[in-house]
Order: C-alpha cells, then structure tokens, then sequence
C-alpha cells in the first residue's frame, strides 16, 4: 500500500545493465542443439510426417481423444469427491470413520492400479449378479452386473477409486495446512463443522491442494492408457496403437498420441495456473481475485507480519508495556 | 449498534424484573482439566465469576494463569471438567432434565449458544480469503440466513463504526494490524451478540496501533454491551472497566471495582503483578 501519489514519483535512475554474457553463450548452444533435434526429427524418413499428419485429424483418433478427456475428468471428479470424505474421515474423532480411510488408502495405494483395473473389468464374471439386501438374509433389489457396470465404468471406478486414496493424501495435508485458530474463529460465531469445512478451511486448504492435483491430473491422463486392461478400447492409446498395428506404422500412430497428449497437458497446464491464483487470493496482498478488491503489487513484509511471525505475543504479559 | 442497547423500555412484571437482575454470565466453581492421567494438567481450579448485565469485567493475570481458558470455556470452544457457566440464564453446553440428569447437548444447540456470544481473538483470524466486507458479512448470512443484501447493508454499517468503511473491499493482508483487528470486532457485533469477549485483543499489535482498538472497544462499552476483556492494558482497566478480576494459577485471587484491586490491591501476587505491569 504506496501512499505516495503518483503525481510525485521521482525519476527512475538510468544505468547500464551488468553484462550478462553467460545469457548469450547458453541461448546460442540451446539454439544449436534445438536446430540439430528438429533436423533429426523432421529428416529422418522413418517418423512418416505425412502419416502423422494425416492421423492426427483422424475420426477415430478424435474420438479417442474425446474418451481419454471424459476418462481424465470423470474419474478426477469422483476422486476429489471421494477424497475430500476420506481426509475428513480420517481427521474426524470416530475411530470407525477413521479405520475405514485408513484401510481404503492402505488397500488402493498398496495394490497396482493395472491389477485394480482387471478386477474391475472381471466383476461380471466374478459375480454375475448384484443385489442389495441383509447380508446372509433376505435380497431387495438384483440386477446383472454386466448391465450396471459396462467396460466405460468399470474403467472410470477403477481408476477414480484408486485415484482417491492418492488425492486423500494430499487433501488431507491440506486441510492441515489451515491455521486451526481459523476453524475456531468460525465456531466462535456459531457455524456448524460442516459449513467451515466448506466455507473456511476447505478454500483455504485449496492453496496447498490444488499444485499437486493439476500434477496428478495430468498424470492421469496418460494413467488412462491402462484401461485396456479391463478392457475399455475407446481411448486415445489404444486407438492409435490398432490403427499402427493395422496399417504396419506403429511409431507415426504412438507420435499422434504424444502430440494429442502434449497438446492436453498444455492446455491442462494453462488451467491450473489459473485456479492457483483464484486460490490464492488474499494471500499474497490480493493481487488476484477476479478483480475485487484493490490491486497492488508484491506486498512488502511489514511490522505487524513480523510481530505476528515472531510468535513472541502469545503468552507475553508485559509486551503491552513496552512504550 | 441496536441490539445491544440497554434503554429498551424496562418491563416491571416480575419474571422480567428478575431476568434483567440475573447476571449475564454465572461461572460456578468451573474447572478444567487438560489431558487425563498423568499427563492431566489442572488449568481452572473452581473459578466463581458474575458478570453483571451491561458492564465490562476485566481479566488481569500472569500468563498461563488459565485466562484464555476460562473465557474458551464460557463459549464453549472448550467444554469444562466441572462446574457450571450460564449465559442469559442458559445452561452452557448441558441440558438438566426433570429427574436432574445432565445431558450434553447437540453440536447444533451449541453452535446456536455461541452465536450469541461474540468473541475477538489475540491474532485476528481474519479469513485471509474474504475480504474485510465479506469476513463481517459470513456468520449473518451462513448462521442466521439473513440475505446477501441485507447482511452487506449491515456490515458496512458495522465497519463504519469501527472506521473502517472505506477498507471494506480490502483483503486482512492489506490491512494493518489495528485495522484488522477492528474488522474481527465488527465481524463478532454482525451477530448481535449478548455478550463479547475479548482475549487480549492488543497483545499482538504494533504498541502504536493499540490505542484505534482500545477507542472501538471503549465505545462498545459505552453503548452498553457486556463485555469480559482479558487484557494487560492497566489503563484500559482503570476507565472503562466496572470490575477487575485478578487470576493466578487458575483461580480468581482478587476482585473488585477497578481502583480498589488497582491502588489498593492486598493479595502480594497482585501487588506483585502491577508492580511489573506498570
Ligand atoms: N489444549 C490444551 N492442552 C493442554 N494444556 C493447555 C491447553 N490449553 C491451555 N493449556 C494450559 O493451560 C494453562 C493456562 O493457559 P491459558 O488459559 O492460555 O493461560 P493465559 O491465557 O492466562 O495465559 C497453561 O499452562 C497452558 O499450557
Ligand atoms: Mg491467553
């Protein structure tokens, strides 16, 4: 917060800058050894550049593409659901809530994804029909489990649930990461948990959760390959691999998939970056916040930071005194 | 501030008369007990405490004293060993059935029995994510479903009185300390509370900006809330408060009106306290 009106600000000094010829020196071999990879890569006859090109707009590459994203957000969804009950549970003072997180993170953590998945796929075949009833006792409700759970779910459930057990974690360290003196401010003024949960900590906590969910969401992505193992063959991987295998060009079709998966990322990456600094808004002077509030740059450290940094007030009778 | 206003036109029936002569909070023989076993730390050892409707106690006492405790205790925000605290006439906390039985009540029943009980913390806890407009307006409308538009009238209304209208739109991190901590107390009066307490609301604040908090909550005072401030600020004691409780070791040593415990105090803790204070 500059008082100083800006009818007054003096004259910025003009000085030379310090030589910086290590700047030169790395961009010039950065430079060289770019140009000799896209020789390597665009010269070499074996990459088929018209295949790839041709593939790239294929219909059903696109739609494989289509699938993958469904796949990535769908089962990201569920799993920040998922995940935001398991760390509450696991925070929560009922020792059966917090057994049930425990052995969930435990079992889908500590099992390969790839074996989940064929699990998932196998359900029909393991049991054949599903029903809800009294275990041991009378069944209410029964169905094929082949009519419930297609190959499109089975593959968004697997990779959603053991998703979850990853994401849990990382909500969990989140929601520790809030002041607890924020949670008891709220109770102070009559909210019930469920409301500072999601009004309070959560937003807060969102700061520290949402850097390593964009990485896991991008590392989804490519986790969505591993769905033909229940088998799911919609999507981009396994698109692209039958297309190479059926026209004797694998490595064309496997670029087409990178440069779709590249071209996500990017994209994901671009959004990300947008939702951290919704979060973080209030946090770093309120330079962001769609807006409200007034605009500064960096916020210098002030007195006040430094007294509350200090951690000297808490229990300090006589610092009032002080003149 | 309206709701706190004491020149309501007084009732002479005698339920009312009663109620209006029932202090606002009955504290008997509280104790607190920290952890269990041998790890188990006696923090409030029977604390007795009437807080008269309409006035100011001030809390004086060393730290670890169990201050803080007692006033966490009075709104729940810690539940108490033994004893009882009423606010208002209500039991905190518990419900006494017919056959005397105590039952605890539900989360909810409680969080309604804060609402009514503003508190101002020694570090703020601003929502850091709100801004200081948004911090007053939550409670009203998250606890009491006031409408957006209402909740916003009266909380600039609320940050008016506290100076600081024209900051509404300002995150806590742009505010000073002081500033601050006049948007918490605005944010506490947003629910109409019977009953303020303060715990060392200055403590944490750069010594120049103490007085802009003390000037809030003296007018606070004078507009007839009743408020409990556990505070170092001697001269604070000395002018606005209408009791002065010394604590020390979790009990109440000495109490009175301010200039009998302040100039003539006979306990030798107490002597021996505002000689250091001073
Ligand atoms: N949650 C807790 N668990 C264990 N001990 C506590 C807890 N809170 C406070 N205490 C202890 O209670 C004593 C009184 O604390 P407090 O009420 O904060 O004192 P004051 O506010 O007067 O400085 C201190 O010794 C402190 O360590
Ligand atoms: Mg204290």
């Amino acid at each position: 917060m500059e008082d100083r009106p800006s009818g007054q600000l003096p004259e910025p000094l003009h000085a030379r800058p310090v030589p910086r010829p290590g700047r030169w020196v790395s961009a010039v071999v950065v430079l060289v050894l770019v140009a000799m990879a896209v020789n390597a890569l665009v010269t070499n006859p074996n990459f088929r550049w018209d295949t790839v090109w041709l593939y790239l707009r294929d219909v059903v590459v696109v739609r494989g593409v289509g699938w993958t994203l469904v796949l990535t957000f769908g089962s990201m969804a569920l799993a920040i659901v998922l995940a935001v009950m398991l760390a509450v549970m696991r925070r929560s003072d009922n020792p059966v809530m917090r057994g049930v997180s425990w052995f969930w993170i435990w079992f889908f953590r500590g099992t390969p994804i790839y074996t989940q998945l064929v699990f998932w796929g196998l359900l029909s075949v393991l049991y054949p029909r599903l029903s809800l009833g009294i275990p041991f006792g009378p069944e209410f409700w029964t169905f094929t489990t082949q009519d419930v759970i297609t190959a499109f779910w089975a593959a968004l459930l697997g990779l959603a649930l053991n998703e979850s057990a990853y994401l849990a974690e990382i909500v969990r360290a989140g929601l520790s990461s809030v002041d607890p003196g924020q949670a008891e401010a709220a109770k102070a003024l009559g909210m019930k948990d469920g409301k500072i949960l999601r009004r309070i900590v959560l937003p807060q906590a969102m700061r520290v959760i949402v850097p390593p969910t964009g990485n896991e969401t991008i590392s989804m992505l490519k986790t969505t390959s591993l769905v033909l193992a229940v088998p799911f063959t919609l999507e981009l991987t396994y698109a692209t691999n039958a297309i190479g295998n059926r026209i004797f060009q694998p490595i064309p079709l496997l670029i087409v998939a990178a440069l779709w998966y590249l071209l996500i990322t990017s994209v994901l990456m671009i959004g990300q970056h947008y939702l951290e600094r919704y979060y973080g808004r209030g946090f770093d002077g309120g330079r962001t916040g769609g807006g409200r509030g007034p605009r500064g740059g960096r916020r210098k450290p002030r007195k006040q930071d430094l007294i509350g940094a200090s951690g000297t007030t808490k229990d300090d009778p006589f610092l009032e005194v002080t003149p | 501030m309206s709701g706190s206003s004491p020149v309501e036109p007084v009732e002479t029936t005698p339920a009312a008369l009663r109620q209006a002569q029932e202090p606002m909070v009955q504290a008997r023989d509280v104790h607190k007990v920290f952890g269990r076993g041998h790890d188990a730390v006696h923090v409030l050892k029977g604390v007795d405490l009437d807080v008269a409707r309409g006035s100011v106690t001030v809390v004086l006492g060393p730290s670890g004293s169990g201050k803080s405790t007692l006033l966490r205790c009075v709104n729940e925000l810690e539940e108490i060993t033994a004893g009882s605290i009423h606010v208002d006439g209500d039991l905190m906390g518990y419900r006494r059935d017919d056959k005397g039985v105590l039952h605890r009540l539900h989360p909810k029943v409680i969080a309604k029995q804060r609402s009514r009980i503003g508190m101002v913390f020694q570090r703020f806890h601003l929502f850091p994510h709100k801004t200081a407009l948004e911090n007053v307006m939550e409670a009203p409308v998250q606890v009491r479903g006031l409408t957006k538009g209402e909740a916003r009238r009266r909380a600039l209304e609320l940050l008016d009185r506290v100076g600081l209208a024209e900051r509404a739109e300002f995150y806590p991190a742009q505010l000073s300390g002081g500033q601050q901590q006049r948007v918490a107390i605005a944010r506490a009066l947003a629910m109409d509370p019977e009953l303020m307490l303060f715990d060392e609301p200055t403590s944490a604040l750069d010594p120049e900006l103490v007085g802009e908090v003390l000037a809030v909550m003296q007018d606070l005072a004078r507009s007839g809330m009743t408020m409990i401030v556990v505070t170092h600020e001697i001269g604070f004691a000395r002018e606005v408060a209408d009791h002065v409780v010394f604590m020390d070791d979790g009990t109440i040593v000495e109490e009175g009106r301010p200039a009998d415990v302040l100039d003539n105090p006979s306990e030798p803790r107490l002597q021996d306290f505002l000689a250091h204070v001073l």
